[in-house]
């Protein structure tokens, strides 16, 4: 529902930009709910927290 | 052929003196059709003066985000918009980490932390970190948490820690317009106290910060008077919500100019391609740039943002038959 990289509305505008950055970044916001996520990124990986919606792995 | 390159091949090359502030700027202002012989003189000097060997490295955060500091390029700061929140990892995690990185080959984990320098806490954390990963993992220690204490140097020698980055980011004329929370002045007395304490001295910057083509000659030639140990390279990567977030991207070919002539400028030292490597140079900038005076990788991913996978980078190494430096090498 919501651009995990810039927080908008998914539907609404374009998110080329941002998939295309996501390959080197992670997610930032919460694709449910849009909160800002506690992200930690390690040498391998990330994940990502949102208090309402639980964690993502990459 | 130019006058610049014969100058450096007879000093720098010959003799491992490296170049000075207005011939490190020659080297800048080089044209394209030389870049090519420039690549091939950076690397020639770095095989001679420092080996085939790559130095691999793996960093971590242990603090992430929520910085008190202004640098204009970070998305950790607390004081722009980014939406990096702060973010602690615990022991565990860290240890994991360490042992992931071990596990590519790399010789050196970095801890690093958002902040100005290290209150208690941090310092509390690095001690039970640092002592962990030395129980579990065959690896080098090294940090950077910011300006520090003389108190702070000396525990950190203490507990291990073999290396300390400080990055001065970028030259001095410039640095005000990048960060205004402390000086160039500020980390340079870090890095003094670093040097004495017999910690090797990690210190390198950030290219495409705004800075002229004449700063970044400035630069080098800074880096070059500090002499640090290693110095890594890392090409602005904007970040959403930093003040530099609209700033363009260093071009490939401006990026392996510099490259080449940071290696000029200093052809003993450890010279690190770091974060942003990706995107200003694409796949195969990594290569490139190996080619082309850089001794020594970050692999795997950045503090906030991802790099290519470790195994892509070793695997580069191994078709440039440049070996992986081990750790008894590093002793
Ligand atoms: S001190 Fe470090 S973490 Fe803090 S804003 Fe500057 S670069 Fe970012
Ligand atoms: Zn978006
Ligand atoms: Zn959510």
């Amino acid at each position: 529902m919501f651009c995990d990289r810039c927080g908008l509305p998914a539907a609404e505008g374009a998110h080329a930009e941002c998939a295309a950055a996501r390959e080197l970044e992670p997610p930032r916001y919460c694709p449910d709910c849009r909160r800002r996520m506690k992200v930690q990124v390690v040498p391998t990986g990330w994940t990502a927290s949102c208090v309402e919606h639980g964690t993502r792995k990459g | 052929m130019s006058q610049i390159l014969d100058r450096a091949r007879a000093r720098v090359l010959a003799d491992g003196v490296g170049l000075d502030q207005a011939e490190i700027l020659e080297i800048l202002r080089l044209p394209d059709e030389a870049l090519p012989e420039l690549l091939q003189l950076a690397h020639d000097v770095r095989i001679k003066w420092c080996g085939p060997e790559v130095e691999v490295e793996g960093i971590i955060s242990l603090k992430t985000g929520g910085c008190p500091e202004d640098c204009h390029f970070c998305s950790q700061s607390g004081l722009f918009s980014s939406p990096v929140r702060a973010i602690w990892l615990d022991i565990p995690s860290l240890v994991e980490a360490a042992k992931q990185t071990a596990a590519t080959g790399a010789t050196e984990f970095c801890i690093v932390a958002a902040v100005r320098g290290p209150d208690k806490r941090l310092m509390e954390q690095m001690r039970a970190g640092v002592k962990a990963i030395k129980e579990a993992v065959d690896i080098q220690v090294a940090a950077s948490l910011g300006m520090l204490t003389q108190e702070q140097v000396d525990e950190l020698v203490e507990m291990g820690v073999h290396r300390y980055n400080h990055n001065l980011e970028t030259c001095q004329s410039h640095f005000p317009n990048v960060v205004t929370t402390h000086s160039w002045e500020e980390r340079w007395s870090t890095l003094k106290m670093v040097r004495e304490s017999g910690m090797e001295v990690c210190c390198g910057g950030i290219l495409g910060l705004g800075e002229s083509i004449e700063q970044r000659a400035e630069f080098a030639a800074q880096l070059a008077e500090l002499d640090p140990h290693e110095v890594p390279l890392n090409f602005l990567n904007p970040r959403p919500g930093t003040p530099l977030g609209d700033q363009p991207v260093v071009e490939g070919k401006d990026a392996l100019r510099a490259i080449a002539a940071f290696r000029l400028a200093m052809p003993k030292t450890i010279l690190r391609y770091a974060g942003g490597r990706e995107i200003t140079l694409g796949d195969l900038g990594t290569r490139e740039g190996l080619l082309g005076g850089i001794n020594a990788v970050i692999v795997g991913n950045y503090l906030t943002t991802l790099g290519r996978p470790a195994t892509a980078d070793l695997e580069l190494l191994q078709d440039l038959k440049m070996p992986v430096k081990s750790l008894s090498a590093t002793f």
